[in-house]
């Protein structure tokens, strides 16, 4: 007999007194007090009061909440911005071969030749994918990306004598790159998206000048849409004398089809975690490399894998390089990974990843066009964004239908971001689900949008069928409760 | 939406209340309501001299972290302490007891060329 997973008693609650998980054998050496061991100051004065429960119980408890993840393993996952694409399995098979999982990052290099050439090979790859002259694995992250790659750019502009201390950033940029201006010292214009979504050139050129660092864009930019000005935009950095930032989040939608190193950027992240099918739940870990064209070479955080005469090694002299961004080489697992996904697909695959993921973007927008509000009329590139209903009862809002959705049993979509959509719903089914399972998709959302007019209460009210229903998000925030404790 | 005739207003959606060479601050009755609920207050430090444009405190909503400018340049002599503990005042009263900041202002005279209510409404507007 099984309860309901929604209806589990805490592990607290299971606790009985005296019932244990393991037996352990008599101590077959002399007993020696806590107090002789310990300083007293130390020494606990009550029962540290754990739970009582056999090792049956422990696992069924574990695994029945373990149940209760969302995953790309589980379900669609059409979160905007994310590329929540499947994660394919012979990644794990080749992260976990023991020549790359039993490896320790202190051994010499020519006892680990071949996790060198992995990284040596991948660096080229992504390069050559970015349009760019180098790169390095060393981040960990997206943003972490952005920290470096304004790094270096802060120390080209150093090296050449310059002070350059704003970095431009378009309105609907992700939160990540003013954030990584400021960590970085320097000082964030914003400028305002024009009308059709794109850069504001004239704001752009206002904004460009003897103090500008870069521009950093994304491109297709959050609003799914790419930017064809983009040669102009790049000609207006550059005489200003600023370098363009290539903020990967998007890569998705270019795989093969452009590259950022052509459209005049100078410096490119990449998320493999998005875009190269590494995992992605659980904040991580990621994986965030970062390319740069010639010039930036020099300031590359160390150490860089080389290849002399078919030999690998780590080269650490390189007296420009802004230092090391990471301990180590980065996530070696995680870009492993992305290395066997680029090499399962190989350039045409990689190509085609980005064809279907428009294409899936594309019907999903035309056909939920009908029911939710389009803010540009446009074709948007991997992911489509929606600005909410077109018709509902008064007070229905995004966040009602996203909460609706998990009543399908579907994760929602992004909402309420970009910012300049104010009642944004983001949605980026990606290259690798089924037209089947899109179609679902499509017709859960016309359901929730006929349900907004006839009984908008199953939205207000929602979810009914979720372990927690609706929550308090403003109390949540306001009155943050994040400990649990038993007395209480 | 209420936007009283007595206040001068912002591009950026804040509002100055101007009393002799000292203007109070706070944020528009429609910015509230775009942010939605205000959950966290980031309140200016006293005697901080602040240039008009620079960032003056910054607001948390559910939504949204957003920047709230300086309208006027000058030196923060006051901060609303009271929001630290119930932000929500912000969207309960922007007018009044949810302001965030007084500024003692460098050129007073300058307060003059902020808003009108009546631009301000037609700036809402437009932007609809």
């Amino acid at each position: 007999m099984t309860s309901s997973n929604n209806d589990q008693p805490l592990i607290f609650e299971r606790s009985r007194s005296g019932r244990v998980g393991a037996s352990l054998p008599v101590a077959d050496v002399p007993a020696r007090s806590l107090d002789q061991i310990i300083p007293q100051e130390l020494l606990r004065t009550a029962a540290a009061d754990l739970p009582e429960v056999s090792e049956g119980e422990t696992v069924r408890h574990y695994t029945a909440l373990s149940q209760r993840n969302y995953s790309v393993d589980t379900g669609f996952y059409p979160l905007g911005s994310c590329t929540m694409k499947y994660n394919p399995k012979v990644n794990e098979k080749i992260a976990q071969l023991p020549g790359f999982a039993k490896i320790h990052p202190l051994q010499p290099d020519e006892s680990v030749q071949g996790a060198l050439a992995i990284m040596h090979e991948m660096q080229t790859y992504l390069a050559e994918i970015a349009g760019m002259d180098a790169c390095t694995l060393q981040p960990v992250a997206g943003a972490h990306g952005e920290l470096t790659g304004i790094k270096l750019i802060r120390a080209f502009h150093e090296s050449r004598g310059e002070k350059r201390t704003q970095v431009i950033i378009p309105d609907s940029a992700h939160g990540t790159n003013p954030a990584t201006v400021s960590m970085n010292g320097m000082e964030v214009v914003e400028i305002p998206s024009a009308a059709d979504g794109g850069v504001d050139l004239e704001a752009l050129r206002k904004a460009a000048g003897p103090k500008t660092a870069a521009f950093m864009l994304t491109n297709p930019n959050t609003l799914g849409l790419f930017d064809p000005q983009i040669q102009e935009i790049a000609a207006i950095v550059h005489a200003a004398g600023g370098l363009l930032y290539y903020d990967g989040a998007n890569a998705n939608a270019i795989l093969g089809i452009t590259r950022p190193g052509d459209m005049g950027f100078d410096v490119v992240h990449f998320n493999l975690h998005k875009t190269f099918s590494t995992p992605h739940g659980g904040g991580g870990p990621g994986s965030g490399p970062v390319g740069v064209k010639k010039p930036l070479i020099p300031f590359l955080p160390v150490p860089i894998v080389q290849c002399k005469d078919d030999v690998y090694s780590l080269s650490y002299d390189h007296p420009l390089s802004i230092g090391k961004v990471h301990s180590f080489y980065g996530n070696f697992a995680i870009y492993l990974r992305a290395y066997a996904y680029i090499r399962t697909m190989g350039p045409d695959g990689l190509k085609q990843v980005s064809k279907d993921a428009v294409l899936a973007a594309n019907y999903v927008l035309k056909e939920l066009a009908a029911d939710y509000k389009v803010p540009f009329n446009r074709y948007c590139m991997h992911e489509c964004v929606f600005d909410g209903l077109r018709e509902a009862a008064p007070g229905i809002r995004t966040l009602d239908v996203a909460k609706r959705i998990l009543d399908y049993g579907c994760h929602p979509p992004t909402i309420y971001f970009p910012l300049i959509i104010h009642e944004a719903l983001m949605v980026e089914p990606t290259e690798t689900e089924s037209k089947e399972t899109i179609d679902r998709f499509i017709a859960m959302m016309r359901k929730i949008a006929k349900e907004a007019v006839e009984q908008p209460e199953l939205l207000t009210s929602a979810p009914h069928n979720t372990v927690v229903k609706r929550l308090d998000e403003v109390l949540a925030a306001r009155k943050p409760d994040l400990r649990w404790k038993k007395n209480v | 939406m209420n936007i009283p005739e007595n206040l001068r207003f912002t591009k950026d959606h804040e509002w100055v209340r101007v009393e002799g060479t000292r203007a109070i601050v706070g944020i528009t009755d429609f910015a509230q309501s775009e942010l939605g609920d205000v959950v966290f207050v980031e309140l200016p430090v006293i005697g901080k001299i602040l240039s008009a444009h620079e960032n003056l405190a910054v607001i948390e909503s559910v939504k949204a972290v957003s920047d709230i400018f300086a309208p006027v340049a000058g030196t923060v002599i006051k901060a609303n302490e009271a929001l630290s503990d119930a932000p929500e005042t912000i969207n309960q009263d922007p007018y009044d007891k949810g302001w965030i900041a007084e500024i003692e202002m460098t050129d007073p005279a300058a307060a003059g060329s902020l808003l009108s209510a009546s631009e301000y409404k037609a700036m809402i507007k437009e932007g609809d």
